[in-house]
């Protein structure tokens, strides 16, 4: 039996493998964000000028949204072919898989959040240059909270019917908290006058839930996921 | 449960004679001067929320023992707490805004405890629609949801309450004095007995559902 963080890993290789041969996540989800911020920017930019404070909503409900529509395909991709069987039959903890499907999700979430945070800033006027490492802070950390949750839902979820709706349905009340604190740190950096002593509370109690919610996660996965 | 059966209707007679006598009770109190009449909706407020959050928190309990032990009435609890949670969290979601807006002139404000409370509800609806919608094997899935749950209530409070320092609000929620706490209490009480026979009632609901599927299956085999 070989390692939790090595067996974690040689999972996270082969979703990202399965992902650079087919880009079929990548493509479909940054294009969903991409309409996404779109839409948004319909609905809330006037003759060129937005709403007060609009963006860091905009990027946040972006970013959850691409999310919850990658989390159903990584685990449908599993289901079609009867692999997460294999998966979870495979002499490793199960906290290996949950943990790999974890950073493979990252991976692909933070890529596309790289090229719609550009997106944001060009149509809401959003000034991204202003912290740059503390909002990719904010980024990556509630990330991490967001796709923790979420990698435990989907999971629960391959067997159930009507999963997609459900995913939704059970996702977004779990991670108002994440949400809420990435908006709210987000936010304080983009205001007209910047707190950024606000957006550093807002990361370290990011930080808090990654941990509670990992934990939590982790001890929830290999019960829920028995068969 | 045979055991329960002469508890449910002794606890049952109780919340009738107390939810009959609660109007009178209520009526001790003093009239509140500014806010008149629909200050007394308060006292049943009280007693929906927090029967509300006791409900969470057996839900709660009753989950994580699902997952650890898999015993199956830890399951029927967890159900039945949830659909009484949102029972009570619909009359508190009711009463709530018809309150607050003679007290603070608003329906709604998204203040940590009120922003709390509704993601709790959320989850509680999300749990029943799992449940409900999510075929075989939801029970273990809706048990995640109950501890998740439960953890998150505090999280939500902190988060609301960061998000709140921006936006301050002058109304202060109103200490109790002696006369108004009295029937408060009394309602509290009213409500958790009601509680507890529902509770009981449904978990049986429950056990006996479990037994016909049992039945069922073991015939088709």
């Amino acid at each position: 039996m070989i390692g939790v963080f090595r067996a974690a890993w040689i999972i996270a290789r082969k979703d990202l493998l399965v992902e650079t041969r087919s880009r079929e996540l990548v493509y479909t989800t940054l294009f969903f964000a991409v309409s996404c911020v779109l839409v948004f920017a319909w609905a809330f930019v006037r003759e060129g000028k937005p709403i007060d404070n609009a963006s860091a909503g905009v990027l946040w409900v972006a970013i959850v949204f691409s999310g919850t529509l990658a989390l159903g395909r990584a685990f449908e991709r599993e289901r079609q072919s009867e692999t997460l069987r294999g998966l979870l039959m495979a002499p490793i903890e199960r906290a290996a898989v949950y943990l790999g499907k974890l950073f493979a999700l990252l991976v692909l979430m933070i890529l596309v959040e790289i090229v719609l945070v550009p997106i944001v800033a060009l149509f809401f006027h959003a000034p991204i240059g202003r912290a740059p490492w503390l909002l990719a802070g904010l980024l990556v950390v509630g990330t991490v909270g967001f796709a923790a949750v979420g990698t435990l839902f989907a999971a629960m979820l391959v067997r159930a019917q009507s999963r997609d709706v459900l995913l939704s349905i059970v996702l977004y009340p779990v991670t108002v908290p994440v949400v809420m604190t990435g908006v709210q740190g987000t936010a304080a950096i983009f205001a007209a006058e910047p707190d950024f002593g606000l957006a550093q509370t807002c990361l370290t109690l990011l930080i808090f839930f990654d941990a509670v919610f990992v934990t939590l996660a982790l001890w929830t996965f290999a019960p829920v996921m028995h068969e | 449960m045979t055991s329960h059966s002469r508890l449910v209707p002794l606890l049952l007679g109780v919340a009738v004679v107390m939810f009959a006598a609660a109007p009178f009770v209520i009526d001790t109190a003093p009239y509140e001067s500014s806010m008149g009449l629909v200050q007394r909706i308060f006292y049943f407020h009280l007693g929906a929320a927090m029967t509300m959050l006791t409900s969470g928190l057996v839900c709660g309990i009753a989950s994580a023992r699902y997952l650890a032990k898999r015993s199956a009435s830890a399951d029927h609890l967890a159900y039945a707490a949830v659909e009484l949670a949102v029972l009570f969290g619909t009359m508190v979601l009711v009463t709530g805004p018809l309150w607050a807006r003679k007290a603070w002139g608003v329906w709604w404000d998204w203040e940590p405890r009120l922003t709390s409370t509704l993601v709790m509800y959320m989850l509680f609806v999300a749990y029943l629609l799992l449940r409900r919608f999510g075929g075989a094997g939801s029970e273990v899935l809706s048990a995640a949801i109950g501890l998740f749950g439960m953890a998150l209530v505090p999280f939500v409070y902190i988060s609301v309450n960061l998000w709140r320092t921006l936006h301050p609000k002058t109304s202060v929620l109103p200490t109790l004095p002696k006369p108004m706490l009295v029937p408060a209490l009394f309602c509290l009480a009213a409500f958790l007995i009601l509680y507890w026979a529902l509770l009981l009632i449904r978990m049986r609901m429950e056990a006996a559902r479990a037994e016909i599927d049992a039945a069922y299956l073991s015939l088709e085999d």
